[in-house]
């Protein structure tokens, strides 16, 4: 079974790509799936008709308890057939519906083709939650398959009211699942139902499971939708909401009813919201014009019908209750398939229009007439069998007592004669020869479009015959029940009381047709019974505009009023449990050592003065100071990486900023009125006293020896390294540092993309020849003529970098230059010397990699954005990729040869200079943390350097030739 | 375990201070806020770290047994390159509203949302929606019979 729901999956996803060359004959090729799955269900026959069940499981999430497991009993069985067979041919018969050109039609084919399969899958599960999910897969197919025709609007609106009450019932369900799945202690629908359990927490469970059913069944008050979802193809009504989808609802209720149909309320609601979708869908198709919609109302009323029944409870109830299910999918798809043909044909579905089909279409007309008779009741047709099992059954329990017999016996009923007078009308609207209308013209569409509502019609005559064989396939379902019954499914049981109902609803039925004025007018007077559509749009319309006031309420305020919000209810939680606290650290002494008072004052002041300051530049001066001021502490708190790290940070962060501030205005704009700004200081202090307050409890509240003291050990044996820092990083914890490296790609991409508007790749210009021809131009000496003007001078006096001469006069510092000429490649080296001796002392790839980046940061602001590409001719996309993949392919490395993930090996040498060096797996790993950080510094200065310079200069022509004009123009 | 006083009161100036300009509706001031906060955390990471000692590289001597703990300082370098990624992501954003964006001053700051809607605009959001709901009932209404129909017809 499971192999059956991938095959489903993985021809569905193909079916796109076949229809491109097979067109409408795909529906053909993809039949043979659901054909399939109804003869390997066919094979399963003689272990059902046994009694006994066939399983099957896969382990899925054993934590929770759920399996892809799988069990085909009577009733599964019986509904895989339906799904699958009727499946299939309404599958051949969309091959003739469509046209080769219907927009959209490979989509439709997969959806469709997985609609069947998640309808298998629904009816085989055997476990609770995989069935919820199937569950929910038919609700979202079913919205998509319903608004097919996109441009449609009705066809929209229809699809997510549709969507909307399925899901909001699928919502309800889902919390009665995992109610009744805790208490039963298992999420096995079979032993669910054995377990019968009762309890008050099952009815409420058992109640929310109804809310799911009668909502997917679309029965009162959730009924509205399945008329509305008739806007989709005929097809997908014909399968979806006559046989399979709406079946869902009645599955789940006669999955349970062997065991819950005793749990108090389970009769009472489906016997009456029954009753009553039966009677409000047969009433509202007596007055439907639309074809469709006839069989649509009509649709909801035999689905209220079938609750009722299945719902009922007792041997002879299940037994009705299965073989109306049948009835009911046999007839209904084939009207709407005929229904489908008509519109095809004819051109319309309102039968005001049509006339005379049943003279041209003999054997449509007769195929329609079996399956109207079938859904009348007629004998001798397979539906006639079922309703007398029904009223039988019905009856039987009335004769006992029972009221809810009496209540569901009259009210059925009374809605078998109104099933009577519709039936009438769809046959009498859709083929009879109106007098007054010109007969209708009608388009030929081939034989081969009557072959699946044939068959079916075909089968609802055999079935009535073969009544009693049936019987014996349905009877196990029927076993299951609590209590014994002696009722077989007969096409005769002689003259007893329900034949006599079978007949006088049959006449009244023929009655209230021929008195159809007096109907007419009878609807428009009395409105209609419920009307649950309006009032689903007043919801919709509600919460759509609640939810928008909300927002705009909560949310208006902007950045600074969300964060003000989150940091009281921070301050106000952590205040009432700090208050809470009695656990206090041994003692508070004034410092750790002299020296930390002093640095304290110096960044305390410095954070202040950043606060107050209104010139860019200064704030940011000053927010370095207390980076500084940070490296100072971590230096003697005994951190020599951390301040290493920080030092170089605080530099690049300093120079970065240099590079957007000069496009900034220098001050600040202050848009906080000084009533705000006291607000704004409080929630501050707020803030900061509570943090205070929970560094000193988390310090005192500490009891547990920290994990650190066997990293020494770990970090010698385990990674060959002294500095258990970057062990950590590289090794101990090398996921962490995996996705720091993550993070880091993205955040070099996001600047690149917020600058560079048109390509992230080869943005930085290049100088122009060949290699020999840059280098030369800069090597020749050029003697300075001490007269010519300084320009001239300046651009061929001999340059210390190799882009130096592109930087215009004014910008240029030899100074700089020189200093950056003798320094860059000792940085490099420098780097890469941190780099390998990380391991052992303070450095490491992230160190190294900021000395790199600080290098070119320098060749950047000395020889300008052509230095930059000069000095790294590399792509920085292509720099940060080499790393993760190195990174990476540490990690997948240590897979192969059979270790963990991210677990290290280790050659050892000696080596000149570096000393004992043991280079292991790690630092190739390292190495690629260094290319992930010299590429982020690279992306950040081609963007916030080399780009900010383009635009400026860009900017600046601009402006040149628009003063030009000016000019010119002010000279006229 | 003891608290450096020295340090708490610094962490809380730096957390006060930096809220405060958080608070501002300046891009700018934002991140010098953020930078601040992010200074304050590493501090706090650092009191609660426990006591000051030896650099925690292993040498093989006595000064092994006084080690500072190593593992906030993992935390901590994490925390520095990660707010050095996303404050040069930040002022990526100012320039781009700024700049690029042409916004001038306004691009610099935070804006309020929904102050300028008007109910007109929040109901325009919910029109393709009515829409589609409204030709729905009116399909579905076009197809019910009426006892005059046939009148009207008969007289169109």
């Amino acid at each position: 079974m499971a192999l059956f729901l991938l095959a489903f999956l993985v021809v569905s996803c193909a079916t796109p790509f076949l229809t491109r060359w097979l067109s409408t004959r795909v529906f053909y090729v993809i039949s043979v799936l659901p054909f399939s799955a109804f003869a390997y269900t066919l094979t399963q026959t003689p272990t059902v008709l046994a009694g006994e069940t066939i399983t099957e499981s896969i382990p899925w999430i054993p934590q929770l308890g759920v399996a892809l497991s799988f069990r085909v009993d009577t009733l599964a069985w019986l509904l895989a057939l339906i799904v699958t067979g009727i499946g299939g041919l309404v599958l051949v018969y969309c091959a003739r519906y469509f046209s080769r050109d219907e927009p959209g039609l490979g989509r439709f084919a997969g959806l469709l083709l997985a609609f069947a399969g998640t309808m298998y899958g629904l009816v085989t599960a055997d476990d609770i939650i995989v069935m919820f999910m199937f569950w929910e897969i038919t609700s979202v197919l079913s919205y998509l398959l319903i608004g097919h025709y996109v441009d449609r609007k009705e066809s929209r609106g229809a699809a997510l009211q549709a969507l909307l009450v399925t899901t909001f019932g699928g919502l309800a369900m889902l919390v009665g699942v995992v109610m009744i799945s805790v208490q039963a202690g298992t999420t096995s629908l079979a032993s669910i139902v054995d377990q019968e359990l009762s309890s008050p927490a099952t009815t409420a469970a058992i109640m929310l499971i109804l809310v799911g059913a009668l909502s997917k069944s679309a029965i009162v008050p959730f009924h509205f939708w399945l008329p509305a979802a008739m806007a989709a193809p005929t097809p997908v009504s014909a399968y979806l909401h006559a046989a399979a989808m709406v079946k869902a609802g009645i599955y789940l209720v006669g999955r349970l009813a062997p065991g819950y149909a005793e749990t108090p309320g389970w009769r009472e609601v489906l016997v009456v919201l029954g009753v009553w979708a039966m009677l409000v869908g047969a009433w509202r198709s007596l007055r439907q014009y639309d074809l469709k919609l006839v069989l649509a109302y009509g649709t909801v009323s035999q689905l209220g019908f079938l609750m009722v029944i299945v719902g009922f409870g007792g041997y002879d109830a299940a037994l009705a209750g299965a073989a109306l299910l049948l009835a009911h999918a046999c007839y209904k798809a084939a009207l709407f398939l005929v229904v489908g043909i008509v519109d095809h044909r004819a051109g319309t579905r309102d039968w005001r229009k049509l006339s005379g089909i049943g003279r041209q279409n003999r054997v449509l007309a007769g195929i329609t007439l079996i399956a109207v008779a079938s859904m009348a009741g007629i004998p001798p047709l397979f539906g006639f069998v079922a309703k007398e099992a029904v009223f039988s059954a019905f009856l039987h329990a009335a004769e006992d007592g029972d009221v809810w017999g009496w209540v569901a016996l009259i009210g059925t009923a009374v809605g078998s004669v109104l099933t009577v007078a519709y039936s009438i009308r769809f046959f009498w609207g859709a083929f009879w020869t109106r007098p007054n209308t010109e007969p209708t013209k009608l388009h030929s569409d081939g034989w081969a479009i009557l072959i699946a509502p044939g068959i079916l019609a075909a089968v609802t005559v055999i079935f009535g015959f073969g009544a009693s064989v049936i019987d014996r396939f349905l009877v196990p379902y029927a076993e299951t029940m609590p209590g014994t019954g002696d009722y077989h499914l007969a096409l005769w049981h002689g003259f007893e009381p329900a034949l006599g109902i079978s007949a006088v609803v049959v006449l009244l039925g023929v009655i209230l047709f021929i008195r159809r004025k007096w109907v007419a007018r009878l609807q428009d007077a009395v409105s209609p019974m419920m009307d649950s559509s309006r009032g689903y749009w007043f919801i919709v319309q509600l919460i759509d505009r609640l939810s928008a006031r909300t927002t705009i309420f909560a949310q208006r305020g902007g950045l600074p009023q969300y964060l003000g919000t989150i940091l009281v209810v921070y301050v106000l939680t952590l205040g009432v449990a700090s208050s809470m606290n009695r656990t206090w650290p041994d003692s508070i002494r004034p410092w750790d050592y002299p020296e930390q008072v002093l640095i304290a004052a110096a960044i305390g002041i410095a954070a202040v003065m950043a606060g107050q300051a209104k010139q860019r530049m200064s704030a940011v001066l000053l927010v370095g100071t207390t980076g500084f001021g940070m490296v100072a502490l971590f230096a003697l708190h005994g951190a020599p990486d951390l301040a290493l790290t920080q030092a170089l940070v605080e530099m690049i962060t300093l120079v970065v900023f240099v590079l957007v501030l000069r496009r900034l205005p220098t001050r600040i704009a202050q848009r906080n009125k000084p009533v705000k700004r006291l607000v704004r200081a409080s929630i501050g202090v707020a803030v900061g006293v509570i943090m205070a307050v929970v560094a000193v409890i988390a310090l005192g509240a500490r009891q547990e020896e920290s994990i650190g003291t066997e990293w020494p050990r770990l970090a010698v044996e385990g990674a060959h390294g002294m500095n258990i820092v970057n062990v950590v990083l590289v090794d101990i914890r090398a996921w962490d540092t995996m996705g720091e490296i993550s993070v880091l790609v993205v955040v070099a991409t996001g600047i690149a993309s917020l600058l560079f508007v048109t390509g992230r790749a080869g943005a930085i210009p290049r100088l122009q020849g060949s290699k020999q021809q840059r280098r030369g131009r800069n090597r020749r000496r050029v003697i300075v003529d001490p007269l010519a003007p300084g320009a001239e001078a300046s651009s061929n006096r001999m340059s210390w970098l190799l882009a130096g001469r592109t930087l215009a006069r004014g910008h240029r510092s030899v100074l700089l230059e020189v200093l950056v000429r003798l320094l860059f490649h000792p940085a490099i080296l420098v780097s890469v010397y941190l780099l390998f001796a990380g391991h052992n002392a303070p450095g490491g790839g992230f160190a190294g990699g900021l000395l790199a980046g600080l290098a070119l940061v320098a060749r950047y602001l000395a020889g300008g954005r052509y230095e930059l590409a000069e000095a790294i001719p590399v792509d920085a996309g292509k720099i940060l990729g080499t790393g993760l993949i190195l990174a990476v392919g540490t990690a997948i490395g240590a897979m192969f040869f059979g270790g963990v993930a991210l677990q290290s090996a280790y050659l050892e040498a000696d080596v000149p200079i570096l000393g004992h060096l043991s280079f292991g797996t790690s630092t190739i790993f390292d190495f690629g943390v260094y290319l992930v950080v010299v590429g982020l510094t690279l992306d950040i200065l081609r963007s916030l350097g080399a780009e900010i310079d383009r635009q400026q200069e860009q900017a600046d022509l601009s402006e040149e030739a628009q003063d030009d004009f000016s000019e010119s123009e002010a000279a006229r | 375990m003891t608290v450096s006083a020295t340090l708490v009161i610094l962490m809380a100036v730096l957390y006060a201070v930096g809220i405060t300009v958080m608070l501002e509706r300046s891009l700018t001031r934002v991140l010098i806020g953020f930078m601040l906060v992010g200074n304050a955390t590493n501090l706090l990471i650092l009191i609660v770290s426990g006591p000051s000692g030896s650099a925690p590289i292993v040498t093989g001597t006595a000064s092994d047994e006084s080690m500072a703990d190593p593992v906030p300082q993992v935390l901590m370098l994490t925390a520095i390159v990660i707010n050095f990624g996303i404050t040069a992501f930040v002022l990526a954003l100012i320039y781009r509203s700024w700049w690029l964006a042409q916004l001038g001053d306004q691009g610099d700051s935070v804006p309020d949302q929904h102050t300028e809607d008007t109910h007109a605009q929040t109901e325009a959001i919910f029109d393709s929606v009515d829409l589609d709901g409204e030709a729905l009932q009116q399909a579905l209404a076009d197809s019910d019979e009426h006892p005059d129909d046939d009148e009207k017809e008969k007289r169109s």
